[in-house]
């Protein structure tokens, strides 16, 4: 309760002052054009209470470029201050609180978003179903993540920002070294998203395991399905472990417990295994999803089958029990006995294995193929060199008595960048230009999509390059400046050269949806890739209902051989049968404001309010036991009508794209 | 989402969506698997840290815990009864047990509030030591689920009133009767972790 009101908004930085101003604009503005063009209703039907997987995909995707603008912005400054030495641009507050929104904006609230949206807009469709197993919670999912990230950011101006980095180690993330509310942010935020996250994950393991179309066994599903699978069942295996951990971080710092407090037997270095049990595996949540768009987009501009089906997905199961083993190798220098830094150490190399099978079965994919260099595929070829660079210093960072030179340098930020980046990021560049046009039914303009893939891949090498050389040199991560003695000063101005490379790489990407969405050819057909799964093989973009009829799957790559064999035949009315499809509701949304308003209370630590507006959320749950709204069905003539229009209209007088 | 029955199967398996909300559910268990193991993880951990303050066998009393199990097992065992009359199409007797459940439950959080009581009123809060954060954590998140599950059941009690036994009601009550199971086994696994290695420690 000791928040004072005059500390309320955070004050004096001229910074933070002007985007309360353009917030506050921002916020004005887009509510008087919606009320201006009448499209509070549009908003409300068909976004804000949807429950289509496809819709809440494109919500997910929007928040996560949304977010990557905010996380980048922070990566800017950032780099702006250590461009030169003894930089007064940041002072050293300012700089921990950069740092540490960077680290959880780009991790939670951009990779996770983009990738989910991706996994909520394609696996459904890949599996060829109608939806997710429960549409709703999906919705939730989403809302519960918006809550989670908004809450997070609002933290800038409103209270102060988290400043004890993204994994916000105890002692200093706790009360005694941090009074302020910023790390309330860190410890509140995150749980309302974890929970969404974690019914993300439930909803894609029973959908994936119940919801295949007939014919379609676990070892026929395409790749990216595959990942997508392993990676919701390790979401429900990590994220618990997160709730608890912030959970207990919210005790220490708001109820005065000891779990991680130096004082009354608590034990600081709990936190650091509690934290790293979930973040390792987080990272794989990450990157496997990615590692399935590859293959898919891969064998597609390939032109071939993919290499090694089964060593792929022995190698996902792998990864993923190995995420689970390997924590301790983020802190081998905080006193472990040498036994067990050996086990992490090996474990961690282990994980090299099954990562390096996947790499060459992606070069066996291309091999001989008649490759064709659309963006899409320039993104995945891009990702192999560059992922190796950060795989290879993984293994260095892996043994641990090297790790005692490595540890907390620039090294370790340029490897987790290198690994990152072209693993998650270029993975989802690559699936926003290849997955766009069933998206939106027009595809980014390609030549806009070259510059922004050479910016941003030649920003993101000449950026990360030369940490490593300046981590090798003894520059330590997480220092907001530097003297010119260090000698320093060259590399991290190359590096900040590159930033703004990368930057203006991104830039690229939002002039390009922007031009894509003005100006691209709306006559691309239902498949402009030519491609393998059963996605393609319905309209573009996709109507409500997904499949007039679901498809009958023999082989992997089912698209590809019904194309080859010509087995698509045209609808028949006998074959079309209504189609049952879940409402709207308004509570996922709810839901969403009401975790927002109690968790934003208890930021604030007015934990009597905070239970006041929970109250709210045990309201929701029970209006959603009483919901007994049973959906409604799509009637044949409209599915015949709409059916006919793409279907007739298919590949006529469609440019093929791929030439 | 597809509407076909099959009456072949029990009541809440008939529809491919119940079959899924079934399946879900036991995912969800797992999570909270996950989530009680972390907590049993921590308590380990902090279990013997007392910074000077009470140990388990200074302020544990070994009747109240006693009954305490006794009546959660039993409400287990009553919950299984209630399912039993449910697969009977026997609204009254499954309403019966489910309210005898919920009664036992209801004892149960009583005689858990009064030894948290107990506790603070000797001085032994969950600021004193992290043995006794971790404890009240551990065992206040048991107490919390407990809790939601009587209201949660509740309203189920409500809609099987209004609606009679239907897929929906009877897939709702058997997924309660999962999670009322699965309380049942932490405690098991609370009781003889936390009270009886307490004690003998």
């Amino acid at each position: 309760m000791g928040i004072k009101w005059d500390e309320f908004f955070v004050t004096g930085d001229p910074l933070i002052f002007a985007s309360q101003i353009g917030i506050a604009l921002t916020m004005i503005g887009a509510l008087a054009a919606l009320t201006y063009f009448k499209k509070w209703n549009y908003l409300w039907t068909e976004w804000l209470t949807t429950v289509d997987h496809k819709k809440i995909g494109i919500m997910y995707i929007l928040m996560g470029v949304l977010m990557f603008v905010r996380g980048g912005i922070d990566g800017l400054m950032m780099k702006g201050q250590t461009a030169v030495p003894e930089n007064e641009f940041l002072n050293a507050q300012h700089y921990n609180e950069v740092f540490t929104t960077h680290g959880v904006i780009m991790i939670l609230f951009v990779a996770m978003p983009l990738l989910i949206g991706l996994m909520n807009f394609v696996i459904p469709l890949q599996i060829g179903a109608r939806d997710v197993a429960f549409p709703q919670l999906n919705a939730l999912s989403f809302w519960l993540t918006f809550s989670g990230a908004m809450l997070f950011n609002i933290s800038f101006i409103i209270g102060g920002s988290p400043d004890a980095g993204w994994t916000s180690y105890f002692p200093l993330a706790g009360k005694e070294f941090s009074p302020g509310i910023g790390n309330n942010f860190y410890a509140v935020a995150l749980q309302i998203a974890g929970a969404g996250t974690l019914m993300t994950g439930i909803n894609f393991v029973v959908t994936v395991l119940k919801m295949r179309t007939k014919g379609m066994t676990l070892m026929k599903m395409p790749m990216f399905t595959w990942t997508s699978f392993i990676t919701s069942i390790i979401i429900v295996a990590s994220f618990p472990i997160f709730t608890v951990a912030l959970a207990l971080m919210t005790f220490d710092r708001t109820f005065g417990t000891h779990f991680f407090t130096i004082s009354g037997g608590g034990m600081d270095m709990l936190w650091a295994n509690l934290f790293w049990l979930w973040g390792h595996p987080e990272v794989y949540i990450v990157v496997l999803p990615a590692f399935g768009m590859l293959s898919d987009i891969i064998s597609t501009f390939a032109r071939k089958t993919l290499y090694g089906y089964k060593s792929m997905v022995i190698s996902i199961v792998m990864i993923s029990v190995l995420s689970m083993l390997v924590w301790v190798h983020h802190f081998f220098t905080m006193g472990n006995s040498a036994g067990v830094n050996s086990f992490f150490s090996i474990t961690t190399m282990a994980i090299a294995i099954p990562t390096g099978v996947k790499v060459f079965n992606w070069l066996f994919t291309m091999r001989k193929g008649r490759i064709k260099f659309t963006t899409a595929m320039l993104w995945s070829l891009a990702f192999v060199p560059n992922f190796v660079i950060g795989g290879v210093t993984g293994v260095m960072l892996a043994m641990a008595a090297a790790d005692y030179q490595y540890h907390n340098t620039l090294f370790l930020v340029a490897h987790f960048h290198y690994v990152l980046i072209p693993g998650v990021v270029f993975p989802i560049f690559a699936g926003l230009y290849f997955w766009w046009p069933k998206m939106f039914g027009y595809m980014l303009n390609e030549r806009i999509g070259k510059w922004h893939f050479w910016l941003f891949v030649i920003g993101f090498n000449v950026t990360f390059m030369p940490m490593f050389f300046l981590g090798l040199d003894g520059a330590v991560r997480r220092a907001y400046t530097y003297s010119a003695e260090t000698g320093f000063g060259p590399l991290m101005m190359i590096s900040a050269v590159g930033s703004v490379i990368l930057a203006a790489g991104f830039a690229a990407l939002v002039y390009n949806i922007y031009w894509s969405a003005r100006h691209a050819d709306r006559n691309i057909g239902n498949d402009p890739w030519d491609a393998r799964t059963l996605e393609w093989a319905t309209a573009t973009p996709v109507q409500h209902y997904n499949f007039a009829s679901l498809p009958d799957v023999s082989k992997i790559d089912a698209f590809w051989h019904m194309k080859k064999n010509n087995e698509i035949q045209p609808l028949t009315e006998d074959e079309i049968e209504e189609i049952h499809l879940p409402s709207n509701t308004w509570i996922p949304i709810y839901m969403g404001v009401i975790f927002g308003i109690s968790g934003f209370l208890l930021v604030f630590e007015w934990t009597i309010a905070a239970a006041i507006a929970a109250l709210g959320i045990f309201a929701g749950l029970a209006f959603r036991s009483f919901d007994y709204d049973e959906g409604f069905h799509v009637h044949k003539d409209e599915i015949l009508e709409t059916e006919r229009k793409w279907r007739k209209g298919a590949n006529k007088g469609v440019k093929n794209h791929v030439s | 989402m597809s509407a076909k029955v099959n009456a072949a199967l029990p009541l809440e398996y008939q529809t491919e969506q119940n079959r899924m909300n079934i399946l879900g559910f036991w995912i969800f268990l797992g999570a909270e698997i996950v989530l009680f193991a972390t907590l049993f993880g921590v308590y380990g951990v902090l279990g013997e840290r007392y910074a000077g303050g009470p140990a388990q066998k200074d302020i544990f009393v070994v009747k109240d815990v006693m009954i305490q199990t006794f009546l959660l097992l039993t409400s287990s065992f009553t919950m299984g009864i209630s399912i039993y009359e449910m697969r009977r199409s026997n609204i009254k007797g499954m309403l019966m047990w489910l309210v005898f459940t919920l009664l036992l439950g209801g004892g149960f959080l009583f005689m858990e509030v009064r030894e948290f009581m107990h506790y603070v009123h000797e001085g032994a809060t969950m600021q004193t030591s992290a043995f006794l954060s971790s404890f009240f954590v551990l065992l206040g998140t048991h107490g919390l689920h407990v809790t939601i599950g009587i209201g949660w059941a509740i309203l189920l009690m409500i809609q099987i009133f209004q609606r009679g036994l239907t897929p929906v009601t009877a897939r709702k009550t058997f997924i309660f009767g999962l999670y009322w199971h699965f309380l049942d086994v932490v405690w098991i696994f609370i009781f003889t972790f936390v009270y009886l290695a307490g004690l003998v420690m």
